[in-house]
């Protein structure tokens, strides 16, 4: 058994940092795509994110109550990926009726950034209300399907080692929808006249209206496609842990890190910030004792459980990151806007 | 006053003040006209009130005969209108075919041949296409503006100093380059600083004081003017 | 004129509202209301201050209240000598570890040119307090907690009258003001917000967490009090004496002596819970009357004047040769202690100190309805705004009970919807603030009552 201690440490690894931090990071980096967007084109920061993610999980929950109802199931899969379509396109419809309603009147009067923000807070309480008053404060898990891919007991007896690999099918769902849902986007604002429009508009909107480009279609464009990454966020994060509002309130924090430290605007930058973020929080977290166990001579083994910071103080990583890149590159690693 | 576009008796200006009091400009197909006039005369705002930017209380705007002196700036666009600001005028983070891209992008017909019209008028642009605009040199970002600008084919074309800021020998080139565009039957509306150089490739030229029409004549009649001379081209 | 007759008009209509409560309800729960609301009003002037004065967004007000309120204990508590002999010196060790290390960094930033050797320095800086933290720090916090678990495990406070905790608490709102104003003040405006939702993230975090310093999420409860105890008034002989005189004609309406006795008894208990709300009260308008009167002063002063120039334009300001940085800096600090008191006074009146109360919704967005709805750049704005949103917060629940009740009338009383819908009325109440939020940006963006716009002559 000595010889494999490496590749144990390195299972132990992938099972409680690189895997579940790559699930976390998708998760994130959706989340602050939507942040970016809206700053990038709308030009505020949006504080009703964590709630609208909130908002369109719980229309995802309903609507795979109703599947189960009917008996309709995805087999090994969730069924809330059947209702998922369903949830982002009434979550997008959602999206453009706040806008129509509350934003569109500010953007009208051309009011400041900080006036769009405060609005964005009566907007997150009164969604944060309709969420709560229609399903409740409490937790929810809307999981069904097979559990996990790996289990740690069959890796295990696989491949005779020691340390067991366990990959819950939640995490290479949201891995791989992220990435489509990633490629998808970026080859729409790369690739389509749309998107192109979008950017320009993002870059230069006096230009923009000059050359012709309607702002209404771009604003409304990119509110559905808000209102659908947040969706697919919400529900991966729901699907791989559990729905609770106010967690969803609480991912302000990190989503905002995530898409400030990318580089606020930029939509590339809001991918790489939310699996820094994502990778700083789990490694910083995680208690690495087990894994000096296997790797040092036992004279030398850890006394403590070797964890730079408790799980309790998780959101102060994100804070820290937060602080440290805006010392030393306020721009964020990818240039985002400065306003 | 008549012409293919022309403005007459402009009045108006920002909050309560008039900037313009009394400005007619006017341009034919295939000609140059030349705004000139000493800073604060109102020139770009001439021009803004001509593309509908600006709020006028007297004055009318027509085009090939047809007063669209109440059209917003974007139905002007529609309609055959290109302007060029003098600052932020390219999408710099945009690539340079991107940004032509844009500027075409009330078309729906196919580019292609306007993508090769642009490149052989503004060769390095098609050595740069796949560049982020940003990331060129002033003239080239001129270049690329102006770009921009033609690729609704547009009738008439307004630049806002297009030379502001740039090299004395990138100006020649530009100036060369717009003369190449009157060719292809463009009518062309210049508000420049470098009003000798301006009125040398300028059909028609119009000097402005304090919003209003003070010289107004062929460019090369302007330029011999012993008055124009001495108050505006010093000597 | 009009704008005295609007100021007069709001302060007269919540009037009436707290008056209908202490008839419809009770003059007890209306004066507990009213104390509330002038907490919400000093909250809200905090953040007057920064917002409309200066046009800064905290977004963390929720942690400089909570700040305040641990400082209550820290003061207050009566100190726990047994922890304090196991684990004081590993406290104290820890935190000139901290202090040492951060007068190092500080000094190398300052001080050091080279960007490398900075960040060189720096880390191994952080490197070393960490490690000298592993060793002092936890073992002394496990002895600290491990001294009477049930009952205290922290090493408790100073043992000094509670309303010195109000000083207290300002000046320790105004050090973390100061530590944030620094990193973030410098950068744009929204991420000063964002700055300041993750510090209270971290600090109601660290409340939470830290046992040995507040008994974390198992609270510390009995903090002495400012004023009388309900039970201690019930057995004095001067109380009973007023409360008699003060009933003298209902008491003699009653023929029986022990039905006198009842009643009377009845009356002095009531008496005495509205008698110490008085007190409350009492203490707390004197410091609502300072801080207004010193806000007052300060947005009269040429140093309020240069706080609203700044705002109104920044780019012109600047040019000026005003310093904007330093300007925000000191009125974030201000505007942050004036929230710090207002923490601490909120924990004196509840008694207790309960980490796992902080909200951001309660604790920091609806103090910004509360300013908005007010009037930006008003302090009188700031005060209704804070009776006003208080009594709403705390009425919207009966109200959309009430409301939800009547809509689902005509459903069984066991009817699913109507009992879910009843389940979720509290919920309503969230739905109202951010209602009278956006209703208010969209038709009176100004607030009730708005700042006066001095015009030059």
């Amino acid at each position: 058994m000595e010889n494999y201690d490496l590749l144990n440490a390195i299972i132990l690894l992938a099972n409680f940092v690189i895997v579940p931090a790559l699930s976390y990071g998708s998760q994130l980096a959706l989340a602050a795509l939507g942040i970016t967007l809206v700053y990038a084109v709308l030009r505020f920061s949006n504080f009703a994110h964590g709630d609208l993610m909130a908002f369109g999980t719980m229309i995802a929950i309903l609507i795979t109550w109703l599947f189960q109802s009917w008996g309709l199931t995805a087999g090994v899969l969730p069924t809330a990926l059947i209702a998922l379509p369903f949830a982002m396109a009434l979550t997008a419809g959602f999206c453009l009726l706040t806008d129509r309603i509350v934003y569109k009147f500010y953007r009208e009067q051309k009011s400041q950034p900080v006036v769009f923000m405060i609005v964005s807070v009566g907007v997150m309480f009164i969604m944060n209300a309709i969420v709560r008053f229609i399903i409740g404060p409490k937790d929810r898990t809307f999981f069904d399907g097979e559990k996990f891919i790996i289990k740690a007991v069959e890796f295990k007896s696989y491949t005779g080692l020691p340390e067991g690999l366990s990959i819950k099918s939640t995490q290479v769902l949201t891995i791989v929808i992220a990435l489509i849902t990633m490629m998808m986007l970026f080859y729409f604002l790369q690739k389509t006249k749309m998107g192109k429009s979008m950017r320009a508009y993002s870059n230069n909107e006096d230009l923009a209206l000059l050359s012709g480009i309607n702002p209404d279609r771009v604003v409304m464009i990119t509110w559905i496609i808000v209102g659908m990454l947040a969706t697919i966020a919400g529900v991966l994060y729901g699907l791989d842990k559990s729905f609770k509002p106010f967690t969803y309130f609480q991912l302000l924090l990190p989503m905002f890190a995530a898409a400030i430290v990318g580089g606020i605007g930029n939509p590339l930058g809001a991918v790489a910030g939310g699996y820094i973020i994502a990778f700083s929080e789990v490694m910083l977290t995680y208690a690495y004792k087990k894994f000096f166990m296997y790797l040092l001579p036992t004279n030398l083994e850890p006394d403590g459980l070797m964890q730079f910071l408790s799980t309790d103080y998780k959101f102060a990583i994100s804070f820290i990151i937060l602080v440290i890149v805006l010392i030393i590159r306020p721009t964020g690693i990818f240039r985002g806007k400065t306003l | 006053m008549s012409g293919f576009f022309y403005c007459e008796n402009l009045v108006g200006g920002y909050g309560g003040e008039n900037i313009l009091n009394d400005c007619s400009v006017s341009v034919n197909k295939g000609e140059i006209s030349v705004i000139v006039g000493p800073n604060g005369a109102g020139k770009s705002t001439a021009m803004k009130a001509m593309l509908g930017m600006l709020k006028l209380s007297q004055g009318k705007v027509f085009l090939d005969g047809k007063d669209i002196s109440n059209f917003s700036p974007q139905d002007r666009v529609a309609s055959g209108i290109s302007f060029v600001p003098q600052t932020m005028n390219i999408f710099n983070e945009l690539t340079v075919k991107e940004n032509l891209e844009m500027g075409a992008y009330l078309r729906e017909d196919d580019l292609d041949e306007t993508f090769e019209e642009m490149y052989s008028l503004f060769p390095i642009l098609h050595e740069k296409k796949e560049q982020m605009a940003g990331e060129l040199s002033g003239g080239q970002r001129q270049q690329v503006a102006v770009g921009r600008a033609l690729m609704t084919r547009p009738n008439v074309l307004m630049l806002d100093e297009p030379t502001a800021g740039v090299s004395p020998v990138v100006m020649d080139e530009l100036f060369d380059k717009i003369i190449d565009i009157k060719k292809t039957g463009v009518a062309i509306i210049i508000v420049e600083q470098n009003a000798k150089q301006a009125l040398n490739i300028a059909d028609y030229g119009y000097v402005l004081v304090a919003g209003k029409n003070k010289f107004t004549g062929k460019g090369s009649e302007l330029l011999n003017d012993t008055e124009v001379r001495k108050a505006f081209l010093g000597g | 004129m009009i704008q005295r007759y609007r100021t007069h008009l709001a302060f007269s209509f919540m009037a009436l509202l707290l008056i209908i409560v202490g008839i419809g309800q009770s003059w007890s729960v209306s004066i507990g209301i009213f104390n509330l609301c002038i907490i919400s009003a000093i909250m809200a002037m905090g953040v007057n201050l920064q917002w409309g004065y200066a046009g800064l967004f905290n977004a963390g007000v929720m942690g400089f209240t909570a700040l305040g309120g641990l400082v209550a204990v820290l003061i207050s508590h009566q100190p726990i000598y047994e922890a304090w002999s196991v684990g004081g010196t590993g406290i104290l060790i820890s935190l000139l570890i901290v202090i040492v290390a951060s007068f190092f960094i500080f000094y190398v930033s300052k001080n050091i040119k080279s960007v490398f050797k900075k960040r060189f320095f720096i880390v191994f800086v952080i490197l070393l307090a960490v490690i000298g933290l592993g060793n002092f720090y936890g073992p002394s916090i496990d002895l600290i907690e491990d001294v009477n678990p049930a009952k205290t495990g922290f090493l408790g406070g100073l043992g000094m009258p509670i309303v010195f905790s109000w000083i207290a608490a300002a000046f320790a709102a105004a050090l973390l003001a100061w530590i944030i104003g620094k990193v973030t003040l410098g950068l744009r405006s929204d991420y000063l917000a964002i700055a300041t939702l993750g510090i209270s993230e971290i600090v109601i975090a660290i409340l939470k967490h830290e046992d040995w310093l507040s008994r974390g999420v198992k609270n510390v409860t009995g903090l002495p009090r400012p004023v009388p105890y309900e039970i201690r008034l019930q057995d004095s002989e001067w109380f009973i004496n007023i409360i008699e005189w003060l009933n003298s004609s209902k008491l003699s309406a009653i023929e029986t002596v022990s039905g006198k006795q009842d009643l009377l008894n009845k009356l002095v208990i009531e008496g005495s819970s509205i008698y110490v709300k008085l007190c409350y009260a009492g203490l707390f308008i004197s410091v609502l009357v300072i801080l207004f009167f010193l806000s007052q002063l300060a947005l009269n002063s040429p140093w309020g004047r240069m706080l609203r120039a700044i705002r109104d334009n920044e780019v012109a300001a600047s040019a000026m040769g005003k310093n904007i940085v330093g300007q925000h800096l000191q009125v974030f600090i201000l505007g942050s202690a004036i929230i710090g008191i207002a923490g601490a006074m909120l924990t004196t009146l509840d008694g207790q100190f309960t980490p796992g109360t902080y909200q951001p919704l309660r604790f920091t967005f609806i103090i910004w309805v509360m300013v908005i709805v007010g009037g930006s750049g008003n302090n009188l704005g700031s005060i209704f705004g804070g009776f006003f949103i208080w009594f709403m917060w705390i009425e919207a629940e009966p109200i959309s009970i009430a409301f939800i009740g009547l809509v689902t009338s005509g459903l069984d009383y066991g009817d699913p919807i109507r009992m879910h819908l009843i389940a979720s009325a509290p919920h309503m109440r969230l739905f109202i603030m951010g209602a009278i939020l956006l209703i208010t940006l969209r038709f009176m963006p100004r607030g009730v009552i708005p700042e006066k716009v001095v015009r030059p002559r």
